[in-house]
C-alpha cells in the first residue's frame, strides 16, 4: 500500500515507527503484540438476515448477510452456498475509488471466506433444501467505511459476528422438487467460532493489528484464523518479503493467545445483541 | 471418509508420509522468451516464462527507482477435471498476487529501474499443489532470464491426511484430506516468502508441518539448481 500514504508518511514517521520498534513500542503507544481496541455491533442492519458492524482502532467495517436460494455447484450437491465479497467504499479513503475489485480487495475477500469456511463454523450441507437442486446461499457482502489498516481482522470480526446473528428463511417442501418460503426466520446454525489475526513484519520485528501507516511500511504480513486455543484453519501471507521459521512461530503463538480473548469479546456482543 | 493411508501409512499411490512426488524440470523451453521453464510435479504440469525487463504500460505504474513485478497465474480449461472457464477467476487473481509476492524479495527489483518484467505462469494440468509449482517453474525462468537474483524461490506444500502430517499432497489428498499448507522458500536467506493455510491443525501439527515443507522446499530447491545447471553447464551437477 505503498503509495495509498503520503511521501511525508513513508520518510519522517518510519525513522521514528523502526526508533520506537526498537524499544518494543509504536508510534500510537501500544507494545508490539498489542491490539486496538475493538467494538463490534450487530444487528446494525435491520434488512439483512444477519450484520454487524466493527471499528477497529479507525478501522470501520460493515458486515451484512443475505440468505437467498439458490443452485448447488454440481459436484457438491447437498451443500449449500458461501459466498464472500469486500468492497473498499469510496468513502473510505481519499484513494479509494468505485469499480471492479482489485487484487488487493480480492484477496481480503478470500482470506475472510477461508477462515470462516476452513473453520466449518457452517455446516453447508444443513443448507440443502433439495438435493442437486435447491440450497441456501449464504452471502457475506463487507463493505468497508473507513481505512486505517488491518481490513483483514476487521472484515473477519464482522462477517463471523453477523453470521453468530443471522436468521435464515424457512422453507418447506410442498411437492416433488417445488419449495415454499414458509415466511418463518429460524437462527443459522454455528458451530466454532473463527478469529483471524493479522501481523505485520517491520524490521524484522512482528507488530500486531497494524495501522495504515505501519502497513505503508511492512515488508511482510501474515494472517493466521484460529479455532479455540489450539487449533489454526487458515493462514495467509501477503506482501513482498520474508518471515523466518522462528518468526512464523511466534505468530501462531500470538495468534492463538489472541484469538481467544477476541473470540470472547465477539461472543459476548452477541449474547447482549441477542437480549435487545 | 474414504481412507488415504494404508495401515502401513503408505498413501494412495504409494508415498510415504515424507516423500515428494516424482519431479521433472526443464530450463529453457519456450523460444521466444527472455527465459522459461517447465516443471512436472506428479501430475502438474507446468509452463512459465518471463518476459523483460520492458516498458512499463500502463506508465503510471512505472517505479523510477525500481521495476515491478506484474504476476499472472493462469489455468488452461483443460486442466481440470471439469472444463475450467478461461477468464481469470477470483481464486487466480489471488494466487497471480502471492506469486508475485514470493517471488519478488528474491530479485534485485532496484536494478531495473522504470521496467516491468512479466511473469506467466500457465497450468497446463493441475493435480494439488500447482501453486507451489508455478512458482518454482516461474523463480527458474526468472533466473534463465538472466533477471540478477538474490536467491531462487522454492516452492513446496505439506499437509494432514487422516491425522498425519503429510508432504506435498496431491488433488485428491487436498480435497479429503484434514489440511493443507502450500509454502515457498527463499533456501540461502532462510525466509518464507509464500504460506497459506487451510484445514485445521494444531499448534504442534503446524510446527511438524512448516519443518516438513521446509524440507520439501529444500529437495525442490536442489533440483532447480540441477535444471538450471543442465542447460548452462550440461549435465554437470552442482
Amino acid at each position: 500500500m505503498a503509495s495509498k500514504k503520503s511521501l511525508v508518511v513513508e520518510y519522517l514517521k518510519y525513522e521514528q515507527m523502526l526508533k520506537e520498534i526498537s524499544k518494543g513500542k509504536r508510534i500510537d503507544g501500544r507494545k508490539l503484540l498489542e491490539t486496538r481496541s475493538l467494538s463490534i455491533e450487530p444487528g446494525v442492519i435491520e434488512k439483512a438476515n444477519g450484520s454487524a458492524k466493527v471499528t477497529l482502532g479507525n478501522t470501520e467495517v460493515i458486515a451484512g448477510i443475505k440468505i437467498q436460494t439458490g443452485v448447488p455447484f454440481d459436484d457438491t450437491p447437498d451443500k449449500g452456498l458461501l459466498i464472500v465479497t469486500s468492497e473498499i467504499l469510496p468513502i473510505a479513503a481519499s484513494w479509494a475509488e468505485p469499480g471492479p475489485p482489485n487484487a488487493e480487495v480480492i484477496e481480503l475477500a478470500r482470506v475472510v471466506d477461508r477462515g470462516v469456511r476452513e473453520s466449518k463454523m457452517i455446516e453447508l450441507t444443513d443448507l440443502c433444501i433439495v438435493e442437486g437442486k435447491k440450497v441456501l446461499a449464504v452471502f457475506v457482502d463487507i463493505s468497508v467505511l473507513n481505512v486505517d489498516g488491518n481490513l483483514f481482522d476487521a472484515a473477519s470480526y464482522a462477517a463471523v459476528a453477523a453470521l453468530l446473528t443471522a436468521k435464515m428463511p424457512k422453507y418447506k417442501i410442498i411437492k416433488e422438487g417445488e419449495i415454499e418460503d414458509t415466511g418463518k426466520q429460524i437462527p443459522l446454525v454455528t458451530k466454532l467460532i473463527p478469529v483471524s489475526t493479522t501481523m505485520a513484519l517491520i524490521n524484522d520485528a512482528i507488530v500486531v493489528d497494524p495501522t495504515l501507516d505501519e502497513e505503508t511500511v511492512m515488508e511482510a504480513r501474515f494472517t493466521i484464523t484460529t479455532t479455540t486455543k489450539n487449533s489454526i484453519c487458515a493462514g495467509q501471507k501477503g506482501f513482498p518479503g520474508g518471515f523466518s521459521l522462528k518468526q512464523i512461530e511466534l505468530a501462531v503463538d500470538t495468534a492463538l493467545k489472541n484469538g481467544e480473548s477476541i473470540r470472547k469479546k465477539i461472543k459476548k456482543s452477541v449474547e447482549l445483541a441477542k437480549k435487545k | 471418509m474414504s481412507k488415504l493411508l494404508n495401515s502401513k501409512n503408505r498413501r494412495l499411490d504409494g508415498r510415504k508420509l515424507d516423500e515428494l512426488r516424482p519431479i521433472k524440470m526443464k530450463v529453457g523451453v519456450i523460444d521466444n522468451a527472455n527465459g522459461s521453464a517447465y516443471i512436472e510435479f506428479g501430475r502438474n504440469k507446468v509452463m512459465a516464462a518471463v518476459y523483460g525487463p520492458k516498458d512499463v504500460h500502463p506508465k503510471h505504474m512505472m517505479k523510477t527507482e525500481s521495476a515491478i513485478l506484474k504476476c499472472r497465474y493462469h489455468m488452461t480449461p483443460f486442466s481440470t477435471g471439469r472444463r475450467k472457464n478461461p477468464a481469470p477467476s477470483r481464486r487466480e487473481t489471488e494466487i497471480s498476487k502471492i506469486i508475485s509476492e514470493a517471488l519478488e524479495p528474491a530479485i534485485v527489483m532496484t536494478d531495473y529501474p522504470r521496467t516491468a518484467i512479466h511473469v506467466y505462469v500457465e497450468i497446463l494440468q493441475s493435480d494439488g499443489g500447482s501453486r507451489c509449482a508455478g512458482v518454482t517453474a516461474a523463480s527458474l525462468a526468472l533466473a534463465d532470464a538472466g533477471i540478477n537474483m538474490r536467491d531462487l524461490t522454492s516452492g513446496c506444500a505439506a499437509g494432514k491426511i487422516d491425522g498425519k502430517v503429510a508432504l506435498d499432497l496431491d488433488e485428491v489428498e487436498d480435497m479429503e484430506g484434514d489440511a493443507d499448507l502450500p509454502m515457498a522458500i527463499l533456501p540461502n536467506l532462510e525466509k518464507v516468502t509464500l504460506l497459506q493455510l487451510d484445514g485445521d491443525f494444531s499448534h504442534k501439527e503446524f510446527i511438524e508441518a512448516l519443518k516438513l515443507a521446509k524440507k520439501g522446499c529444500l529437495k525442490v530447491y536442489e533440483m532447480q539448481r540441477n535444471a538450471l545447471n543442465d542447460k548452462y553447464f550440461g549435465n554437470e551437477k552442482a
